[in-house]
């Protein structure tokens, strides 16, 4: 089990060690900044009543946009979970697709407005479509990464979860097997310290999900969610160890929950005030943003000029997606089996 | 708005001609009051309104044919629905949502009877017209299974039937071999007459007893002597009581009676199961109306006195020629009696009224010699003699019973005297 | 034409489409080198390899859910499940994510996996080697289940099933791998999902079974046939999707039904065969639709006694039949 860290001083060009360019550290700002524009703007038409249901990732954009970065669009697969707004969009998925699924419009990519939104996936973009009952998508992942490796594809299958999940049978039954067989998965472990409203201490017998990874004979690698280089270098060299046939890795990021688990949750009820303070203070987003603009990544005009963008993008999503058509109960036997999509 | 609709007239009759409308539009309407005279092949008969209210639609005009559950009139019954007939029910699809039948679709009888009857066999019943008290049940407890209707049907299409639908349908010619055709009708000289519905069911069911039942045939002399004085003596008391006249055909309808008690087989229908024996005693009896033949019947004439037989007998011959019988008057009869004698007849091989067992003709009384053993030896004498022919099917009987039979009935006839109450 | 087992035909299955198909996976317990505990994968891993014939660990839940991973990334994997009695682990993954993600994803995934698994009793396997188990999947919408009777049918069957896109539950009865024999033809031929079939015509009742059931049913037919019953029997072959028309055809001809099955009476499959009747055919019914089935006992008991108890046989059938016929 390793901790990892970015290392940034003023000298060394942000993420130049990792290979990244500024381009791409202001993508994955932009990813996470319009990722939590996103998520906000979700939860304000949950208040005001235009969609029954939310359930999000604020505070864990950093963990996802960081880790699946290094990702190849269109070759490796996504299994991810129901808070990886961020993760989706980073493996291309677009704001409007995602507002599709709030809306449950009937050409929502994700499900046609079948699941609850949360559910993202996309056939094109090789993210696999998600189910409610947790963990499960870990065999999915493992089972994924087994087919390339039968065929040889050098593909990487990348899954996550939270913590809470991580105490389900599938995630250990899916470990082990990748184990034995060093597929190439990397199970991504979302620790935002609770299960709904179950405390981690109370939801798995050891503080470190990552140290389960001996048990499964693969490396265990704890990472700040809240550094997106930190997360960023963890991903790569899980992806790196993947392709090229070293097996699996397990990735615990630590990250913080920003809202109740859903918009039928009220945390208040079991977080203190200064649990929730001091939560914010993990937030990614702001972090990173000091960290671009100490380094002049980002500046006062480019911020602004991104800010407007965000704006302008999540506005857009919002009134494009809502305007769609909804679902036709004419069309809601297709596609229970294959023939039935005539 | 209700519907009066088409009733089925009669077994096998799939459709009716109306007659004649007894009410108007705008009339007012009683339930079960009659509103239209409908003819068949069977009989005609008065329709009576299921509901009441005002007429207020007339939807076939008189001399229409129409086919059984038609629409023929509406009553405007201000919102009371007793439907006596609805429409017929839709067939089964084998869609997974199931088509019910409109409500009451029952309502089309299969009879009275009260055994425990499936959905297979209330359909059966129900499409081929059937009267399940006539059809033998080989299930359990006395069941009548599907395979009982079946049989039946099947008996009843190739044996004689008279519930199969009528040639209301098809030519009479195609029951037949085929005859030469027609010569055409010379305008001016010859008169082709079209056949009425009466005549056609009347070919129909001759052809279907006489290609089905082979006929045999038996003839007894009957010495009326002690039957004749009784009717002298008591006839015109007894239209001045009764109002009616008191002819021979009473007594020996009660002769027949008499002698099917004792032998049952011929108070029977033939079915290809076996002989179905019938626990009522229903004698048809044979009248001539205006375009034809029909066989109103009495029912439980065993339990009818001479007088009883009589009234009865008129009364149905009376609403016969009135062409006013009601279905239950030409339904289930079990023994036929034809008076062929009042045209003067003394011989003649009626055919029997399939599918019963055996039919009885009472020929002319006629005074002829005869011999008469006495104590001193054979004499001539003069006696009114009156000979009774019976035809049988003989599928169901032989000789010899029909033989007993007619014994009987000329035991019972020669054993009346003038102390032989009529009451 | 070659004379087969029941468990030599799907051997033979398997093998032939691995090598038709060479993205065909394999996988489950002791299905390598052991060649399944009843010889039904025997040979296989010799041919083909562990890469596609492959021993999974202890962990039915992984077998299908790796099973769906691997369908959605270009494989075609066909999953043993060692014992129906064990398929419970999966049960989530086979019903929440096999059975929904063609549904859920409107159409843009798909899951083409067959899971084959023994099943039945009669054996001496108890509680936990003898349950039937389709009721518990019939009931799912995005299955399909799968029960061969006969060699013929197991190989034209599971031909079908594995080329089948959709997720199919292939079930095999224990007691038939080595009791039946029959011809299967060298020939590519299939038999189609969804097909009932009438394997003896008949006119007095018509009996409804399938599996090990159908082969009884078959011989209770003979029984009655003797004292004039005239019985058709229908194996069904595949419970879903259910073939009605063959089914509700046949009863509206000779009105009397009787539906076997040896699992447990109560919401077995069966049940729901016998609404269908009551709602298609109900017209043309002159009786009550029976059900001759197992007992409502958690399990099929050890000792021969007991397990003789609860199994249904020819006898039981024919019993069922001839109260039918008399009603």
């Amino acid at each position: 089990m390793t901790t990892v860290k970015a290392s940034a001083t003023a000298e060394h060009l942000l993420g130049a060690d990792l290979g990244l360019t500024r381009d791409q550290l202001l993508d994955m700002y932009r990813l996470i900044a319009s990722t939590r524009a996103l998520d906000e703007r979700m939860w304000i038409l949950n208040r005001a009543g235009k969609v029954p249901f939310v359930i999000s990732g604020q505070g864990h954009e950093g963990a996802q946009v960081g880790v699946c970065y290094g990702l190849r669009h269109g070759h490796d697969w996504m299994v991810p979970y129901y808070r990886s707004v961020a993760a989706c969009l980073t493996f291309g998925m677009t704001a409007r697709e995602i507002m599709l699924a709030q809306f449950a419009r009937a050409n929502d990519p994700s499900s046609g407005g079948r699941q609850m939104p949360g559910h993202y996936g996309s056939a094109i973009h090789n993210i696999m479509s998600q189910s409610s009952p947790v963990a499960t998508q870990v065999l999915h992942a493992v089972g994924i990464a087994l087919a390339a490796k039968i065929r040889g594809t050098d593909q990487v299958a990348v899954t996550s979860l939270g913590e809470g999940s991580s105490n389900q049978g599938d995630f250990h039954e899916g470990l082990n097997f990748a184990g034995i067989h060093r597929l190439p998965v990397i199970v991504v472990v979302e620790n935002n310290g609770w299960a709904i409203s179950v405390p981690a201490s109370q939801e798995s017998a050891v503080e470190d999900i990552a140290s389960r990874a001996a048990g499964y004979n693969m490396p265990g690698v704890i990472v700040d969610g809240s550094d997106v280089l930190a997360c960023y270098r963890a991903g790569r060299e899980a992806i790196d160890r993947a392709r090229r046939g070293d097996g699996p890795t397990l990735i615990e990021a630590k990250v913080t929950r920003l809202t109740g688990h859903s918009s039928d949750d009220q945390q208040t009820k079991y977080r203190s005030a200064a649990e929730l303070e001091a939560g914010r203070g993990h937030d990614p987003l702001p972090r990173f943003r000091d960290q671009l603009r100490a380094v002049g990544v980002l500046d006062e005009a480019s911020e602004a000029h991104l800010t407007a963008e965000i704006k302008a993008l999540v506005e857009d999503a919002t009134d494009w997606a809502e305007a769609q058509p909804e679902p036709d109960p004419a069309t809601a036997r297709r596609h229970v089996y294959a023939e039935s999509e005539a | 708005m209700p519907k009066v609709t088409m009733p089925q007239l009669g077994e096998s009759v799939s459709e009716g001609t109306i007659g004649k409308w007894l009410k108007q539009v705008g009339d007012h309407v009683d339930k079960y009051e009659a509103i239209v005279e409908v003819i068949t092949d069977k009989v005609n008969a008065e329709v009576p309104s299921p509901f009441a209210g005002t007429l207020t639609a007339i939807l076939v005009p008189e001399g229409e044919t129409v086919p059984n559950d038609t629409e023929i009139a509406e009553i405007d019954g201000g919102g009371e629905v007793v439907a006596a007939s609805a429409a017929p029910r839709a067939p089964v699809a084998l869609a997974p949502a199931a088509s019910f039948g409109p409500a009451g679709s029952d309502e089309r009888p299969v009879g009275d009877y009260e055994g425990r009857v499936t959905p297979a066999v209330r359909r059966l019943a129900r499409e081929h017209e059937i009267d399940l008290s006539l059809v033998p049940g080989t299930g359990h407890d006395g069941r009548v299974t599907r395979e009982d209707v079946l049989a039946y049907i099947e008996q009843r299409r190739t044996g004689p039937g008279a519930a199969t639908p009528t040639v209301s349908t098809a030519a009479p010619a195609s029951a037949a071999p085929a005859s030469a055709p027609a010569p055409a009708a010379r305008a001016g000289e010859d008169e082709l007459v079209p056949t009425t519905p009466m005549r056609r069911a009347i070919a129909a069911q001759m052809i279907r007893a006489k290609s089905t039942a082979p006929h045999a045939y038996t003839t007894v002399e009957v010495d009326m002597s002690g039957l004749v004085a009784l009717r002298d003596s008591v006839k015109a008391d007894y239209q001045a009581r009764e109002g009616i006249g008191l002819s021979f055909v009473p007594f020996v309808t009660k002769a027949v009676v008499e002698a099917l008690r004792k032998h049952p087989d011929l108070n029977a229908h033939w079915t290809d199961q076996g002989l179905l024996r019938r626990r009522h005693i229903n004698i048809g009896v044979a009248v001539a109306v205006d375009d034809g033949l029909i066989v109103p019947v009495v029912h439980d004439a065993d339990g009818l006195s001479i007088n009883g037989l009589n009234k009865a007998i008129v009364e149905l011959a009376g609403r016969a020629r009135a062409g006013k019988l009601r279905l239950e008057d030409i339904q289930g009869g079990t023994f036929t009696v034809n008076n062929t004698g009042w045209f003067g007849s003394v011989s003649s091989q009626p055919i029997v009224n399939v599918p019963e067992v055996a039919i009885l003709s009472m020929e002319a009384i006629v005074k002829r010699p005869v011999v008469l053993a006495t104590p001193g030896g054979d004499a001539i004498g003069i006696r009114p003699m009156m000979n009774i022919c019976t035809s049988f099917d003989h599928r169901a009987t032989d000789g010899a019973q029909i033989g007993r039979f007619v014994q009987d009935v000329r035991m019972w006839l020669e054993s009346v005297d003038v102390n032989t109450s009529v009451w | 034409m070659a004379i087969r087992t029941l468990v030599e035909s799907i051997r033979e299955t398997l093998a032939d489409e691995m090598r038709r198909d060479e993205t065909m996976i394999i996988l489950g317990e002791d299905v390598g080198p052991k060649g399944g505990v009843f010889l039904a994968t025997d040979g296989l891993w010799a041919e083909f390899g562990a890469d596609r014939v492959m021993d999974t660990p202890l962990s039915e839940s992984l077998i299908v859910g790796a099973s769906i991973g691997a369908a959605v990334n270009g494989l075609r994997p066909v999953p043993e499940i060692q014992f129906a009695d064990f398929i419970f682990p999966a049960f989530n993954q086979i019903v929440s994510e096999a059975a929904r993600l063609r549904y859920r994803s409107n159409g843009a995934f798909g899951c083409p996996i067959t899971i084959r698994t023994p099943y039945g009793g009669g054996v001496h396997g108890a509680l936990y080697h003898s349950q039937s188990v389709e009721a518990f999947f019939a009931h799912v919408p995005g299955l399909k289940i799968v029960v061969p009777s006969t060699p013929y049918d197991a190989r034209g069957l599971l031909r079908s099933s594995i080329r089948d896109p959709d997720p199919v539950i292939f079930l095999e009865h224990k007691k038939l791998y080595r009791s039946v024999r029959g011809e299967v033809p060298d020939t590519d031929y299939v038999v189609p999902l969804g097909r009932a079939q009438v394997t003896r015509p008949g006119n007095h009742v018509t009996v409804i079974a399938y599996g090990l059931m159908a082969h009884y049913s078959l011989e209770a037919a003979e029984l009655v046939a003797a004292e004039g019953i005239s019985v058709e029997v229908i194996d069904l072959r595949t419970l879903r999707p259910l073939d009605a028309e063959t089914v509700v055809g046949s009863v509206r001809k000779t009105g009397k039904c009787v539906i076997v099955y040896e699992d447990n009476r109560f919401g077995g499959y069966g049940a729901e065969v016998a609404a269908v009747l009551a709602e298609d055919a109900f017209e043309y019914l002159d009786g009550p639709i029976l059900r001759v089935t197992g007992p409502d006992v958690p399990g099929v008991p050890y000792s021969h006694t007991l397990e003789d108890w609860f199994m249904v046989d020819p006898d039981k059938i024919a019993d069922a039949i001839r109260r039918l016929a008399a009603y």
